[in-house]
């Protein structure tokens, strides 16, 4: 569908390319209604396309309670994003609307692959789409330095974790006896739980499913993605995307849970993302970035649900169970709940935004009268947030006290250490929950209002633009009051699809939502919310002065922009390092390198070895030869003329020959004797040609560095010329050469053996040898023959 | 004569290396070509020096002198001839276009 949206953009440029968009996600939210009755009794849907089946890796699409929830808020939300999306970006001409439907399109397909496979290998391909779809979202304005910032942070931090994430799969695919499929691995558990790589994987796959849902420490993306089109946050940052953590941590939960990691890794990141995306969403100024570090805090709270509802697994289905199994029963429900509130208040955001040019509550107030229904729905939203009795909020917000009241008296785990901590944290985060919800509502719509701090002049939203806020608000009321209609449809299917083998046979969950449960904790501590938070409110002036408020940004920014830069100089002095541009440095390294290793590896085998059993005699006469030339080798570095030094070289070539001549290799003499008088022309050519360079200095500077490297480097030449021809005679395999001997004459017929060689028995090195020569003759014409001309630097 | 033959190899190569590290060109040159040296030493001091007749039939000898490394030095030299040649003529063009040979005044741009 994507692919046909440009055609479409193109073809009908009077209508608004979202209206054809529009038809797909609503199809399929209908088509997914079918299937409610379906995870309503425990009947699941499956469907396998082979994708690499060699590898075990196929599309097979899954649907069980948890995937149909998640299907339904993508599709249902979406639907409601498009909508709102065509009146939002009216302005046909100046928008590339195109690039926009594709990658909202590409996106809600990715997300849908996420939550429908069964397959781990096909989640991580769409889990890595949704990064990239939001990536190119985030930076829809591409012109704008922050949106392209906000982006590549967004890339940078959900990629990160999800190749962390990739890996734990793969050790759950190692573990889990090679397959990829999760039921099959949740199948496994018993045997995963045993596995040494339980851990790792559990911390590799938390790192994914924690940097994609915003949660501490990586929660720094979220807020920069605000530079996104409204309709995106709505649809990405506070719906969807953020959400794929949750779902792969429900996911995953009958794989990990019952491990006390999993209940603390969970439980302490989400409680410490709920505190600390609450406090900053207090001193925030701008609508939407409230919005993001309160959907941070809320991801924050799902997570903590579902780390203490892991504790479930520890017992059997009985009345002390029931108490945990709240926290996964809120977990949902306040899954459901958010998506609805918080995707209808960016939504009234984007139309506070659209009707008065700006979002910043500074410049903001009084319009409460100007634009009503604007402000009904923000009402709801935001008390619903805050968690105020009719709505929806206020009964996940009683949930949660529940899950997190019993999970002070678990005994599992060291709970008994820390107990207080947790109802404590929970507590003062709604406390500030109900803080910047105050803020942003009476900010907003109470007070004064400033029309010349305005951009443009206020006014009610078109009502194309109010209908999915609309709907959203409405569903918040519905759930609000009549809770028990998600009851059995939807929240206990998915229960059961996260704890899977808790049940007995036929059992199902008790599920039953209701407001009043008579004078409890959990009461008393929502009352001391609303009359805590009036408070801090109230006093908001003296609270603001204090430092920490005053600072915009979250504090975790500097620390990842540091590193950011860090990595990057860090890189470049590492290159400029080694890199120097110098020939001889890269030898060295080259050298040191061989040195080490070949020396490291004698050593290690104990491969030095001398022999010196097997060796001829030496003649006076090669003594006097050799003698010279190591004398004419070692004078080469101390020699001040270039003159003397090419004499010294050709003194050398000639001693080989003779050395040749010594050792019974007539050919070998004959060629070296002659090569080397070439050469010896060739270097004096060379110098000669040279005037301006004659009278300089030969002699280089004496340097220590260099000779410990080129003694190394002789050492270990010698060392390991000692040894194979010590091993040569331990060994004493026979030479090939005694065919050459027998049959150069019968085969070849020839007398010399070495010519009968080159020519005969190996002509083809020969053949090459001279295709050498011919290169490096037709090398030296053209460099000496055509000159580069217009002053190319050779 | 085997041990002797090494350790000439051995100071064949430590000077032929050092005069690689060194700043000028020819020197370079000239380290290529003790190394080339060195390297051919090696090879028919590996093969064994046992006393024998040059590996021509004729001769009607007992025992031959061992003809295959003697091909494959015979190969090496004339291949090392033509790479010296060339690296020779290059530094002889890299003197008359830059007037130098010191190899760091050669050096590219310090950020490429």
């Amino acid at each position: 569908m994507a692919i046909f949206v440009p055609f479409f953009y193109k073809w009908f440029r009077h209508i608004h390319t979202g209206w054809f968009v529009l038809v797909l996600p609503l199809l399929l939210f209908i088509y997914l209604l079918q299937f409610l009755p379906v995870g309503g009794s425990m009947e699941t849907l499956e469907l396998t396309v082979p994708w690499v089946p060699s590898l075990g890796i196929n599309f097979t699409i899954y649907l069980d309670g948890l995937s149909l929830l998640f299907a339904l808020l993508i599709t249902g939300i979406g639907t409601l994003v498009v909508l709102y999306s065509i009146y939002y970006i009216a302005n046909k001409k100046d928008e590339p609307l195109n690039n926009f439907y594709v990658y909202l399109l590409m996106f809600m397909g990715a997300m849908l692959g996420v939550v429908l496979s069964d397959n781990l290998i096909v989640i991580y391909v769409f889990w890595e789409l949704t990064s990239l779809a939001s990536s190119l979202l985030i930076a829809y304005w591409f012109h704008k330095e922050k949106s392209r910032y906000g982006a590549q942070k967004s890339m940078l931090i959900t990629v990160t974790g999800g190749f962390a994430m990739l890996a734990g799969f793969s050790l759950l695919y190692v573990m889990a006896d090679q397959t990829f499929s999760i039921r099959a691995i949740i199948d496994q558990a018993d045997i995963i739980a045993q596995s040494p790589l339980f851990i790792p994987a559990m911390l590799l796959i938390l790192l994914g499913a924690f940097t994609k849902s915003a949660q501490f420490p990586f929660h720094i993306w979220l807020p920069d993605a605000m530079e996104a089109p409204t309709p995106v946050s709505a649809y990405l940052h506070s719906a969807t995307m953020v959400k794929a953590g949750i779902y792969l941590a429900a996911r995953l939960t009958p794989v990990f849970a019952g491990a006390p990691e999993w209940f603390w890794l969970l439980t302490g990141f989400g409680l410490m993302t709920l505190i600390w995306g609450s406090i900053s969403a207090v001193r925030q100024t701008d609508l939407k970035a409230i919005l993001a570090f309160s959907t941070i805090s809320q991801l924050g709270l799902i997570m903590s649900l579902l780390g203490i509802g892991s504790a479930a697994v520890h017992y059997d289905y009985a009345e002390v169970e029931m108490l945990y199994t709240t926290a996964i029963l809120a977990a949902v429900f306040h899954l459901i709940n958010h998506a609805t509130f918080k995707g209808s208040l960016f939504m009234v955001v984007g139309i506070v935004d659209h009707e008065t040019g700006t979002r910043d509550i500074r410049r903001l107030g009084g319009l409460m009268t100007i634009m009503p229904i604007t402000f009904t729905i923000s009402l709801i939203g935001v008390a619903s947030m805050a968690g105020l009795p009719p709505f929806n909020g206020f009964l996940s917000k009683e949930m949660f006290f529940t899950g997190v009241v019993n999970a002070t008296t678990l005994d599992i785990f060291n709970v008994q250490t820390f107990w207080y901590l947790l109802p404590v944290i929970a507590w003062v985060a709604s406390v500030f929950t109900f803080v910047y919800c105050m803020i942003m509502f009476f900010r907003t719509f109470t007070g004064t209002y400033k029309p010349e701090k305005l951009e443009k002049k206020a006014h009610e939203a078109p009502m194309g633009m109010l209908i999915s806020p609309i709907i959203l608000a409405s569903l918040v009321v519905i759930f609000g009051l009549f809770p028990n209609l998600l009851a059995y449809t939807i929240i206990e299917p998915t229960m059961q699809s996260i704890l899977p083998n808790v049940l007995e046979e036929g059992e199902r969950f008790y599920v039953n939502i209701y407001h009043w449960h008579g004078l409890n904790t959990e009461l008393f501590m929502t009352a001391g919310v609303i009359l805590f938070g009036m408070l801090v409110f109230l006093n908001l002036k003296r609270w603001q002065e204090a430092k920490f408020f005053l600072k915009e940004r979250d504090p975790l920014n500097a620390v990842y922009d540091r590193g950011l830069d860090g990595l990057v100089t860090g890189s470049q002095r590492v290159t400029n390092l080694q890199m120097t541009g110098l020939l001889r440095d890269y030898f060295v390294f080259m050298m040191v390198f061989l040195v080490a290793m070949l020396g490291w590896t004698m050593i290690r085998y104990n491969a030095v070895v001398f022999d010196f059993v097997n060796v001829s005699e030496i003649s006076p006469y090669l003594w006097i030869i050799t003698f010279v030339l190591i004398a004419a080798t070692i004078s080469i570095p101390f020699i001040q003329h270039r003159i003397t030094a090419i004499i010294a070289i050709g003194v050398i070539g000639f001693l080989l020959a003779l050395l040749f001549v010594v050792f019974r290799a007539p050919d070998l003499a004959l060629t070296q004797l002659l090569v080397e008088t070439v050469l010896v022309v060739l270097l004096l050519l060379a110098f000669y040609h040279l005037p301006e360079l004659r009278k300089a200095k030969f002699t280089a500077k004496f340097s220590l560095p260099n000779l410990i490297v080129s003694i190394g480097v002789g050492l270990v030449v010698t060392l390991t010329a000692f040894s194979a021809h010590a091993m040569n005679h331990e060994f004493g395999f026979d030479r090939i050469s005694s065919y050459f001997v027998e049959n150069s004459v019968p085969l070849a017929g020839g007398y010399n053996m070495v010519n009968v060689i080159l020519v005969d028995f190996r002509g083809l090195d020969t053949l090459l040898e001279v295709l050498v020569l011919a290169i490096a003759a037709l090398g030296v014409v053209t460099l000496i023959k055509h000159k580069m001309k217009g002053g190319e630097d050779v | 004569m085997e041990i002797l033959m090494i350790l000439t190899v051995g100071i064949l190569t430590t000077v032929g290396t050092y005069l690689i590290l060194t700043k000028s060109l020819l020197r370079v040159v000239f380290g290529v070509m003790l190394l080339s040296h060195g390297a051919h030493l090696l090879l028919l001091t590996l093969s064994g020096l046992k006393e024998g007749a040059p590996p021509l039939l004729g001769e009607d000898a007992a025992s031959y002198q061992d003809p295959l490394p003697q091909a494959l030095i015979l190969t090496a030299i004339v291949i090392s001839f033509g790479v010296t040649a060339f690296l020779l003529v290059l530094a002889y063009r890299t003197y008359k276009e830059h007037k130098t040979d010191d190899l760091d005044q050669l050096r590219g741009n310090a950020d490429e």
